[in-house]
């Protein structure tokens, strides 16, 4: 049985996702148990600028033209041959939209158990088990992890990304790809989201919007309020999908992942698709009126005042501080 | 065009979930089930589809308690055929053993395009769309929020995190995994699902034999912990605004 | 003789037609043009059909211009119209539901109202709360408040609590205020729990009439499983539809109001009002006591009983009393008719309360308490208004 745990890499037009350092770190404790090695995956081109920081004890990586964008099709067949040959005790994938895409079929198609919505992992008297975070984040179970070979799809959360990061660029080994013609999915063009933009993952000071925002008119409230603490505002899905925010400022599981100072969630209730790209904010503080609200437990400081109430208060206020 | 659409019912959130005695499941007596909501986006769009041009909307789902409601109201939203697969569901059935059913009955309807529900909030072991392609040897492509079909293949914007949106070519027959139909799912007045029941016609098949290979075994769940709950900041927005502004000095923000 | 048959009947002719039901509809034909309808709307200047203009379109024909514009939905189902109709046309129950209703099944509904009436669907009530967690509210209070099938089979009294009643915060004070009133005049009583559903009323009024119907029916199914005298509500919406539209579907219970049950007891109750409450207090009345069932002097009594309390009106009160806007579906469409008004007919509410020297503006109404208290939020001169429904008011002045 091999005892090594590969990590499938997630990138996107020449970036590594976090979710990918996320499961190195968790691979690493999984290779301490097994006595394996961690062996990160990359399929793409530049692989040498993609693998440069990853914590693994080694790359095995593959180039092709179809990995230039991402084609379920290609991932599938590429993956299938690599995980066939080294049977490791485990692959992570990233349980995001492209890692969803692959995982599940190459379960199927190699008939190889897979675990999914998995958060963290522990080694038990030598036995791998999962903890998998279900029911809207309402619910964890856990579970062996089944041998020889397991597939895993990972929810970040469980570990840091920055112990998936490395000083010294681990050491790089060509597979050569499979036959990819005839690729039944194929990426004809992207769609950039606007221009001009502010980058949310990038400010220090983040007022997020949810649900509780009730109409656009509101919306302005909340602008006041991030300018005079020197941020920007965010939103939640459902602020997106009524339009009232550009989709660029969408934090969550299919927008962005952020890392403010302060982390000021109004009127968000705190599903797990949201939580888990607000993990490493310095500090959060929620504002929500039903006290069972699911982010007042990763919250540092909360309350329950309408806010409505709150935010053009708190605007004055943070102005006649910077004032003084 | 012959589209169909596979979907799952889940534990209603709203009400409080309940571990049964054996720790490892939840207690069904006290579970309400619904609809798997992205199936109902998956849902929508195939009549979005079929109201954009020719085609039928079959509607496939197990024969559980709460089905029936489900599948008559696609229909009263424009679906054609509802099906449900009888078999033994009573111990819950996971994704793996789910897929398989699916596959072994939907061959048989020879669709073109197969929607389905990107994921659901208790998948334990993968999506069943990724897992129904393989089986039926179709491409698949989830998180899928819009979809146009012409010729032989099927247009689609898969969403990438920060905002970027792929168009991508899909050659069908294929699946697709939808995050959300082009446009939400529409109301559905009551007199409408109930002239539905008096007309529409629910087919039952047997389902294959369930076969649970693939996914992991829940030993044990719990709830999540909450240690590190919020402090909470008592009295009105006056008191909180205050409070706020000296802990945002506190930390260096203001 | 051959009685001359239409084949197709356009939808202007058939929607006109479904007006024109006895015993109030065929008045309808004799709509005067007057224009007063369009004129007491709190909405009319937004609406590019107001009752009047929506009548005359289907006198010419052009229907279907009408359902194209999303400005049915700025009726509050306030019954201004009909209060004022000279030709006493049921506007708001025959015209405005029957508009909403084809709206509705056109698929035309606005997202917030979708939600609503979805949930209402799925858990029989707007707030999407677990139906099992109806009776939750009666936890950890003082006030004894039995169940049916749990601590009793009969009453005398089935209180119909309803959704906002039960499950949102503010009017659970509401409720708590009412569990106390009945058990400090020792009335036997039990209340539904997880048996009750939403009356379905302002569904109703807002296009969805099937779902007021399955609501009805299961309302009526929990009522029939107890023995009780008659009905008591809190809410005038339930009180409207168990009194006036459930009986047309063949559930009839005696009801009233709880203004009526508590203003027949005044003299029990008198000695209890111990505690002045001072200020000047003015009432609102809620449009489905007042306009839809005549209901005016009983709240009122109710409050000249209270040591110290000063009574004052509203420049619109009684008959001509301004909706706070929840009724008809607008409890949820807020930000749509929002985004169409750029106004609250509650908050042009609370600036009469203010113009009429009250410090406390008294509701009987659970949509209004938080409607009202938004509005003080908003309206700046309104700080310090208080809004209490009649029975909280009884409370603070029972209390030592």
């Amino acid at each position: 049985m091999n005892s090594d745990i590969f990590v499938v890499i997630e990138h996107l037009r020449g970036q590594v996702s976090d979710i990918s350092y996320v499961m190195l770190a968790a691979a690493r404790g999984m290779a301490n148990a097994t006595g394996g090695k961690v062996i990160a995956v990359i399929l793409g081109h530049d692989v040498e600028t993609l693998a440069r920081d990853l914590a693994a004890d080694r790359v095995l990586y593959m180039e092709h033209a179809a990995f230039a964008d991402f084609s379920s099709d290609a991932y599938q067949r590429a993956l299938e041959g690599v995980i066939k040959e080294h049977a490791p005790r485990a692959v992570l994938f990233g349980d995001t939209t492209m890692g969803g895409d692959v995982a599940a079929w190459l379960s199927t198609h190699l008939a190889l158990p897979l675990v999914s919505a998995c958060r963290t992992f522990r080694a038990d008297a030598g036995a791998l088990k999962f903890v998998s975070q279900i029911c809207g984040g309402k619910m964890m179970a856990e579970g062996d992890l089944p041998a020889p070979t397991t597939l895993v799809l990972m929810v970040p959360g469980g570990y840091k990304p920055e112990q998936g990061r490395a000083a010294q660029a681990p050491e790089l080994a060509r597979v050569n790809a499979p036959a990819l013609d005839d690729l039944r999915v194929t990426v004809k063009d992207y769609v950039e989201p606007a221009v001009g933009d502010v980058d949310v993952s990038k400010e220090a000071v983040v007022v997020s919007i949810g649900r509780g925002i009730q109409n656009q008119d509101n919306v302005e409230l909340a602008e006041e309020l991030a300018k005079a603490l020197g941020g920007v505002v965010a939103g939640s899905r459902p602020v997106i999908d009524q339009g009232w925010l550009a989709p660029t400022r969408l934090v969550g599981k299919s927008g962005k992942a952020v890392k403010p100072k302060l982390y000021l969630a109004l009127g968000i209730s705190g599903a797990p698709e949201h939580v888990e790209a607000i993990g490493d904010s310095e500090m959060i503080v929620a504002i929500n009126t039903d006290p069972a609200a699911p982010i007042f437990d990763i919250a540092k400081f909360g309350s329950q005042v309408d806010m409505l109430d709150l935010m053009p208060v708190l605007t004055e206020k943070v102005q006649q501080a910077k004032g003084l | 065009m012959n589209l169909v659409v596979p979907i799952k019912l889940v534990p209603d959130l709203v009400e409080e979930l309940v571990i049964d005695a054996s720790g490892a499941r939840l207690d069904p007596d006290a579970l309400r089930l619904k609809l798997n909501e992205f199936d109902d986006h998956a849902i929508e769009q195939a009549i979005l589809l079929k109201e954009k041009g020719a085609g039928q909307v079959t509607v496939v789902a197990p024969d559980i308690e709460g089905v029936d409601d489900a599948l008559f109201t696609a229909a009263a939203k424009g679906a054609d055929r509802l099906i449900k697969l009888t078999g033994n569901w009573n111990n819950g059935v996971n994704n793996h053993a789910l897929a398989r059913v699916f596959a072994n009955f939907v061959e048989t309807l020879r669709p073109e395009l197969i929607l389905t529900g990107v994921q659901a909030h208790n998948d334990l072991d993968g999506a069943v769309g990724p897992q129904l392609a393989e089986h039926l040897g179709m491409p698949y492509v989830g998180y899928v929020s819009g979809v146009v079909v012409f010729d032989n293949k099927a247009q689609v914007r898969k969403e990438f995190p920060g905002g970027l949106i792929a168009e991508m070519d899909v050659v069908l027959p294929a699946v697709l995994g939808i995050q959300a139909a082009e446009k939400p799912p529409r109301y559905v007045p009551i007199s409408k699902v109930r002239a539905t029941m008096k007309t529409a016609k629910l087919e039952t098949f047997p389902a294959a034999e369930l076969e649970t290979a693939g996914a992991p075994t829940t030993v044990r769940l719990f709830q999540p912990e909450t240690g590190a709950r919020a402090t909470m900041l008592a009295g009105d927005a006056d008191a909180v605004a205050t409070r706020l502004v000296e802990i945002f000095r506190e930390q260096g923000i203001l | 003789m051959t009685i001359p048959t239409i084949t197709n009947p356009s939808f202007n002719e058939t929607f006109y037609a479904s007006l024109q039901t006895p015993p109030t509809g065929e008045r309808v034909r004799t709509c005067l043009q007057c224009g007063m309808c369009s004129g007491v709307c709190p909405f009319g200047y937004v609406m590019d059909f107001p009752p009047g203009r929506m009548i005359a379109a289907l006198r010419s024909e052009i229907f279907d211009r009408v359902m194209k514009s999303d400005t049915v939905w700025m009726c509050v189902a306030c019954y201004a119209c009909t209060e004022v109709c000279p030709s006493g046309i049921p506007l708001t129950e025959k015209l405005m539901a029957r508009a909403k209703e084809e709206l509705i099944l056109s698929g035309a509904v606005p997202a917030e109202l979708q939600l609503a009436l979805e949930n209402s669907q799925r858990y029989g009530n707007v707030l999407g709360q677990s139906p099992r967690k109806r009776a939750d509210w009666t936890k950890g209070i003082q006030a004894t408040v039995p169940v049916f099938g749990k601590e009793k089979k009969s009453a005398e009294v089935l209180w119909y609590v309803g959704d906002y009643a039960s499950y949102h915060p503010r009017v659970q004070t509401t409720s708590r205020a009412f569990a106390q009133v009945l058990n400090a005049l020792g009335v036997d009583f039990a209340i539904l729990g997880s048996d009750e559903s939403g009356d379905g009323d302002s569904q109703r009024l807002a296009g969805e009439r099937g779902l007021f119907e399955v609501l009805a029916a299961k309302n009526a199914q929990a009522f029939r499983k107890y023995k009780f005298g008659e009905i008591i509500t809190t809410d005038p919406h339930a009180f409207n539809a168990i009194k006036n539209v459930y009986p047309t579907l063949g559930i009839s219970f005696p009801v009233r109001h709880y203004t009526q049950f508590l203003a027949e007891r005044l003299e029990q109750l008198k000695p209890l009002l111990k505690q002045p409450v001072n200020g000047k207090i003015t009432f609102h009345d809620p449009c489905y006591l007042g306009r839809a069932n005549n209901i005016y002097d009983e709240p009122r009594a109710l409050l000249q009983a209270i040591p110290g309390a000063e009574l004052v009106e509203m420049s619109h009160s009684g008959k001509t009393s301004l909706c706070c806007g929840g009724g008809g579906g607008g409890m949820w469409l807020e930000g749509f008719q929002w985004e169409k008004a750029h106004t609250r007919t509650s908050e042009w509410r609370v600036r009469e309360a203010i113009a009429s020297g009250a410090t406390t503006l008294a509701v009987a109404c659970p949509y209004e308490p938080p409607r009202f208290e938004d509005a003080v939020k908003t309206v700046r001169e309104a700080s310090g208004m208080e809004v209490r429904d009649v029975i909280e008011l009884l409370v603070e002045s029972m209390e030592q």
